[in-house]
């Protein structure tokens, strides 16, 4: 971006992690009326980490962003940000990047002209000649690849355009945080899935500390050095993407990560039983009545007198490099995905057969 | 395909009919009475036109209908964008209660709106003695008449500006203040030009009933000739004296107004019809 930001993490991975957070979230909680958005959420990130917050809608993950840029003032709590006290700081002083979902470009003015605003407002004794800001604009435009587009108007770009400039906008200002609230919910799946990487990419570039919001799982999954995830103004878990995907600490986050299914079991001594199927319980299983999750794609099909949960073929459906598997099991019917392109012998619409999943997680049952 | 084809058949004739009829409509109820003013205000020549409309007592209706609009309407113009401000960008109890209020004008008798001046600062009215004991004239003056003309006219810009803000939303605020900008530079920078067709409408026809309002300000101006007559009350004046050049000479005035902001007015919906509340948008 310009010269004294470094371009790639000074620091192993083994110090940063023992280094004070750059962010630190303690106990804030915020009510709009009687419905209570954050219930004392507390939640670290590191310097030059890319955290994102998930959640379904109304899970208060944006609620925690604006929070952080100083657009809501919790009731209660702290934020603290390379140590300073941040609730103190008004929004404009706070020098965070953030980006929208609806962009929020300034439509009366050009590409060139919004990415320049952060720095055309500063104090005149702090803001830059009218050069040296043609050409920080001219760098963050190669920065976002949009170097022809400098004299357009918003109105006048793309979906992804606009929220690349929007992005090199809030880069401007050289933020010690970029807050970035859903910049690709309103964009169709192929610009997301170019932008997600192209965004990492500008993460890992610019070296800042940055705090996604997300109701996307596969973009945090992907996207993110962590995972946070909210539900109804709580946190429920934090970790590595893989971390949380491979351990979902509740049915929730289990559900929320990707497709489940569901059925009842029960544990007794080390012995994970659902419907006449009896297989070892993993580690750290209730004991007594569970709820047992597994993921519609890890799945082996067997022949009837194998071992597995017993189940019958309702319909078998080809879908690009997949199949589709609808399977009764227990009275109720699942989508089961078959890898690769040819079924397994004994999997057809009428058949009995055998389904066993391979990595089953039980959950005491919800009341 | 079929239906389309029928309709395309039979809509020229119900097309040509209706719009023969709004010309019709249109020709006796506005161009007819236009045609009437010019006529009439040049019917003993161009000479007297103009000498009536040079007449002292028409030269000081002008510029007090002048001043009254250029004190109301800025007024108007700072409450107008305040009070969209206001609903537009926040959530409050009573927003509901001012929205009625600011319509409140619209919906009430413009005599009533220069009635309830008289009744608080007429002689016999709540504060009439201490402002006769302070030698404070509000009834009867230029201060009450561009009271009546405020009261009248203030829903204009706020009504303008409050759908288009509400659409717009705060995001672009919202992103200028996390950019760096305070609040007088985001009002200044943002907000103001994003609003600034709208708000030139808004102001426009604001304008238009400043200088045309009669009713209210009849009731506060006592009719003073040459103090506190505004053009409208100077057309009335004139009418009731059977001085019929002169009272059409003025209304021609007041008219060709009319058309300016017409035109005006036209022209902004055409230009910016995108920068216009959705309900200017044709």
């Amino acid at each position: 971006m310009n010269g004294d930001t470094p371009v790639n993490s000074p620091l192993p991975a083994d110090i940063r992690a023992a280094a004070p957070h750059a962010l630190e979230i303690r106990g804030v909680e915020k009510s709009f009326g009687r419905f209570p958005a954050l219930k004392s959420v507390s939640l670290q990130a590191h310097d030059k980490e890319f955290l994102a917050l998930l959640g379904p809608s109304g899970s208060g993950k944006t609620t925690l962003l604006r929070v952080l840029a100083g657009l809501e003032k919790p009731d209660a709590g702290e934020v603290r940000f390379a140590g300073e006290d941040f609730l103190a700081l008004p929004v404009r002083r706070r020098r965070v990047g953030m980006v929208f979902q609806h962009y929020a470009l300034f439509r009366h003015m050009t590409v060139a002209q919004n990415i320049a605003f952060g720095l055309t407002v500063r104090p005149r004794r702090d803001r830059p000649g009218r050069s040296e800001i043609a050409d920080r604009v001219a760098a963050l435009l190669k920065l976002v690849q949009l170097e022809d587009l400098g004299k357009r108007f918003p109105s006048q770009l793309s979906g992804g355009q606009r929220q690349r400039v929007a992005l090199a906008r809030a880069l401007a200002i050289e933020p010690r945080m970029l807050l970035l609230d859903e910049p690709f919910g309103a964009l169709d799946a192929q610009v997301r899935r170019e932008l997600r990487r192209w965004l990492r990419d500008l993460h890992d570039a610019a070296g800042v500390t940055t705090v996604f919001v997300t109701h996307d799982q596969e973009e945090a999954l992907d996207l993110a050095d962590r995972v946070a995830i909210m539900k109804d103004g709580e946190l429920i878990q934090v970790g590595a993407p893989n971390e949380v995907y491979e351990n979902p600490a509740d049915p929730f986050v289990y559900d929320f990560l990707g497709a489940a299914c569901r059925l009842p079991g029960t544990v007794t001594d080390g012995r994970l039983a659902v419907a006449d199927w009896e297989t070892k319980a993993p580690k750290g299983a209730p004991q007594g009545p569970v709820d047992v999750y597994f993921r519609p794609d890890e799945v082996t099909f067997a022949p009837a007198d194998g071992a597995g949960l017993a189940g019958e073929v309702r319909a078998v459906a080809q879908r690009g490099p997949d199949t589709r598997v609808d399977c009764v099991i227990e009275g109720r019917t699942f989508e089961l995905e078959a890898r690769g392109p040819t079924l397994p012998a004994g999997v057809a619409p009428g058949l009995s057969l055998r389904v066993k999943p391979l990595r089953p997680r039980v959950y005491p049952v919800q009341p | 395909m079929r239906t389309t084809h029928l309709a395309q058949s039979r809509l020229p004739v119900l097309a040509v009919l209706l719009v023969l009829a709004s010309v019709a409509v249109m020709t006796l109820l506005v161009l007819l009475p236009l045609f009437t003013v010019f006529h009439d205000a040049l019917s003993k020549g161009v000479g007297k036109y103009l000498a009536s409309i040079r007449d002292p007592d028409a030269i000081s209706a002008v510029k007090l209908t002048l001043l009254v609009a250029a004190i109301a309407v800025p007024i108007n113009a700072a409450f107008g964008v305040a009070a969209a401000w206001c609903v537009a960008r926040f959530e409050f109890r009573g927003k509901n209660a001012l929205l009625t209020l600011i319509d409140l004008p619209f919906s009430m008798s413009p005599v009533v709106s220069g009635l309830v001046w008289v009744l608080l600062f007429g002689a016999q009215g709540w504060f009439g003695e201490w402002l006769i004991d302070h030698g404070i004239k509000v009834i009867f003056a230029t201060t009450g008449l561009v009271l009546a003309t405020v009261l009248v006219t203030f829903p204009f810009v706020a009504r303008e500006l409050i759908p288009l803000m509400q659409d717009q939303g705060s995001d672009e605020e919202v992103a200028a203040l996390t950019l760096g900008a305070g609040g007088f530079t985001t009002f200044f920078r943002i907000t103001l030009p994003n609003i600034r067709w709208a708000l030139l409408y808004g102001v426009l026809l604001c304008n238009a009933r400043a200088m045309g309002e009669f009713g209210a300000v009849s009731v506060v101006s006592g009719h003073i000739r040459g103090l506190t007559t505004t053009l409208p009350l100077h057309v009335e004046v004139l009418y009731n004296d059977y001085d019929f050049v002169g009272a059409f000479a003025a209304a021609s005035l007041l008219a060709s107004l009319g058309l300016v902001t017409l035109v005006l007015k036209t022209a902004l919906e055409w230009r910016h019809a995108g920068e216009l509340s959705a309900a200017r948008r044709h």
